[in-house]
């Protein structure tokens, strides 16, 4: 899968044109297109002299009014609210964060707020440049942590004694819980931008994501018969139902998953029997345990009885990224894609 | 049944039968819904060349999962009861398991360099069980060097076992500290599994299970004089170090090669030994091969409920062998103190 492709890098890459805009070169019809913006402006500028040069001769003339230009800094203190966490209120904008959530780390960056970044944890993979440290949320050091100097800390759900720690140390802590469904991560990235000042951004990641897995879903090709899926977690066979939050990407194509039935209310991640999965017969296999464990579609292949398989047969084995389908970040739309892309293809003679 | 010191064919042939219906009840139940009657039937086509009624990857089911995985579950379950009773014997220790000198470390260690250190990890097929296996055996070595160096009697040996099998575990632990993106990998191995087992495995440890378990059960005199003490054994011709040497040579091997190809599986080796003695008598010329048969029989009917409790999904199986053998184990407590 394409996995360096996705929404997170075009989101890079839009503020980095943004920022360039400010000061590099435009091309020529920019500045003929800037030129008629600034012409009713001009005239404006004009009458406004004239009105000042008739009423009142000796007040010094005010220049025009500029565009309002958003402040991030003007939208502190805040009170950041994600559901049932505590609020966690930020008296100013921080400029200090230690992100210990890979999933946060992605969404930092792709909303622009990666330089406010000072560290982050050992399993934040993405982007390759976010400044990785052997910090561990789930067993850390709230001293080492501090160390950092952070004036926020971003940590993942299950960092208990981590965050009374830091609660001791009066570092606020953002708690960010793992996101069941698309729109708990769309609610998540966007609280992630109002607590680090970029709320617009974070808005228009979202806005982004939104359209390009709409685009995605709307453009791939519905299979005559609904396929079934089993996308595996771990070699010994541990699965995500459609109630986890991959089950849910799956679901927007209208895959049937086989481990439904094994998952519990509390159970998203069952493991299920081999002879199951044999028989169930998925028509699509989807791999997220290539880079952790070192599994391929050949040594899927190569596994005792899966070799009958519709998915084997059909080549239909795919290898996910495991940090692309495991994370509820922007790159979620790279997974939107890859499965879109599988599906095309079994629509191909 | 009668308490002698002699193997009578009695409880063998209980033992034998315990084991054959564990296996049929595994291998006509299971996950996946194929009929009993119609596994039957397929046995029964197998047999005389008839008409199968199952279809190709129903018979893949059959023959390539669930077969192979009830055998294995009877050899690892054998090995780990066989070696439970002969380190129990050697011991003369009721507390004493098959992982008792280090071999549960070793194997975890091994298994954690491996995933951690190689760069493809343990994903070549039958470095991780090489590795376990070796470990195993490492384990147990390092144990054998240190006591001997310190007296070479059992209890120096059970002492050098609990610092080497902590210290083994300890390198295991830093290891993953160190790279705890392995973690993940490194689990599944230490955890008990039959999940993903084939004929490959059933073939990689068969020969090394029917060595060290005629070597044990051929042992069971042996481990009788051994249990009257050193003096007494030596005074009947026994050497005590040597006979202490083949006995844990052999039952670190059985050890090694469950190890190997089914992770660290709990409470067998404790229990099943203990389960015979309690019905069968204290002779170890009994308890052995009967704690062959019995924890073959045992670990083929733990995973059983361990594929059918939550089925369709699966519990790990060391799960179901701390369910049954812990209250086992509790209630034999308290007989004995009872007694």
């Amino acid at each position: 899968m394409a996995a360096n492709s996705g929404a997170f890098a075009r989101g890079v890459a839009a503020c980095h044109r943004t920022r360039r805009a400010h000061v590099a070169h435009r091309p020529d019809h920019e500045d003929v297109m800037l030129g008629f913006r600034r012409l009713p402006a001009l005239l404006l500028a004009v009458l406004a002299l004239l009105f000042a040069g008739t009423s009142c001769a000796t007040r010094t003339p005010s220049p025009a009014p500029a565009a309002p230009v958003e402040d991030p800094a003007a939208a502190f203190p805040a009170q950041i609210t994600i559901e049932g966490q505590e609020p966690v209120t930020l008296p100013q904008q921080p400029k200090q964060i230690v992100s210990l959530s890979p999933t946060a780390t992605e969404s930092l960056y792709a909303i622009g707020a990666g330089e406010q970044v000072k560290a982050t944890d050992q399993f934040s993979t993405f982007p390759p440049y976010a400044p990785r440290t052997d910090l561990n949320g789930l067993a850390g050091d709230a001293a080492v942590v501090a160390g950092h100097d952070p004036d926020l800390v971003i940590a993942p759900e299950g960092a208990g004694e981590l965050v009374e720690g830091l609660h001791e140390l009066e570092i606020p802590v953002l708690i960010t819980p793992a996101a069941a469904s698309l729109d708990e991560a769309y609610e998540q990235i966007e609280t992630l931008g109002q607590a680090t000042g970029h709320s617009r951004q974070a808005h228009d990641v979202t806005r982004r994501m939104r359209d390009d897995i709409n685009k995605i879903v709307a453009d791939t090709p519905k299979p005559p018969e609904p396929l079934s899926y089993f996308h595996e977690v771990s070699p010994d066979f541990y699965t995500a139902t459609s109630q986890s939050f991959v089950g849910g990407v799956y679901g927007l194509f209208g895959l049937t998953n086989i481990a439904d039935e094994a998952g519990g209310a509390d159970n998203d991640f069952p493991q299920l029997s081999q002879e199951r999965i044999v028989q169930a017969d998925p028509d699509l296999i989807f791999l997220s345990d290539v880079k952790c464990c070192g599994v391929s579609p050949q040594s899927t292949a190569d596994r005792p009885g899966w070799d009958t398989l519709t998915a084997v047969r059909e080549n239909r084995v795919v290898a996910l990224d495991d940090d692309v389908a495991s994370r509820w970040g922007p790159r979620v739309v790279d997974l939107v894609r890859a499965v879109s892309d599988t599906i095309t293809r079994t629509q191909r003679p | 049944m009668p308490r002698t010191s002699r193997l009578r064919p009695g409880p063998v042939l209980a033992g034998a039968a315990a084991l054959v219906l564990a296996l049929l009840a595994s291998v006509l139940l299971g996950a996946a819904e194929l009929g009993w009657t119609r596994v039957l039937g397929e046995i029964w086509a197998q047999v005389t060349g008839g008409h199968s009624p199952l279809s190709e990857r129903e018979a893949a089911i059959l023959w390539r999962l669930r077969v192979p995985r009830a055998v294995l579950g009877a050899l690892v379950g054998a090995a780990l009861a066989v070696s439970g009773a002969a380190f129990q014997g050697v011991f003369r220790n009721p507390l004493a398991d098959p992982y008792l000198l280090g071999a549960a470390g070793g194997a975890g260690l091994a298994v954690t360099v491996v995933i951690t250190m190689l760069p493809q990890g343990g994903s070549a097929p039958g470095v991780a069980q090489a590795a376990a296996f070796a470990g195993a055996l490492g384990g147990v070595g390092v144990t054998w060097l240190l006591g001997r160096s310190a007296g070479n009697d059992a209890a120096t040996l059970v002492l050098a076992g609990v610092a080497v099998g902590a210290f083994l575990s300890a390198g295991q632990t830093f290891l993953q500290q160190l790279r705890l993106d392995s973690l993940q990998e490194v689990y599944l191995w230490i955890l008990g599994r039959l999940s993903t087992a084939g004929w490959t495995d059933v073939l990689l440890v068969l020969p090394l299970l029917l060595i060290s378990g005629a070597v044990l059960c051929a042992c069971g005199r042996l481990l009788d004089l051994l249990g009257t003490g050193d003096d007494e054994a030596a005074a009947l011709g026994v050497h005590p170090g040597r006979a202490r040497a083949v006995v844990l040579i052999a039952a670190s091997l059985a050890t090694a090669a469950a190890v190997s190809v089914a992770g660290l599986i709990g409470f067998v080796g404790l229990v099943v030994p203990h389960l015979v003695r309690l019905a069968c008598g204290g002779s170890h010329r009994i308890i052995v091969p009967l704690s062959l048969l019995f924890g073959g029989a045992f670990l083929v009917l733990a995973d059983m409920l361990a594929r059918s409790v939550l089925a369709p999904a699966e519990l790990p199986i060391g799960v179901i062998t701390a369910f049954t053998g812990a209250p086992f184990f509790a209630v034999l407590l308290h007989r004995g103190r009872r007694a």
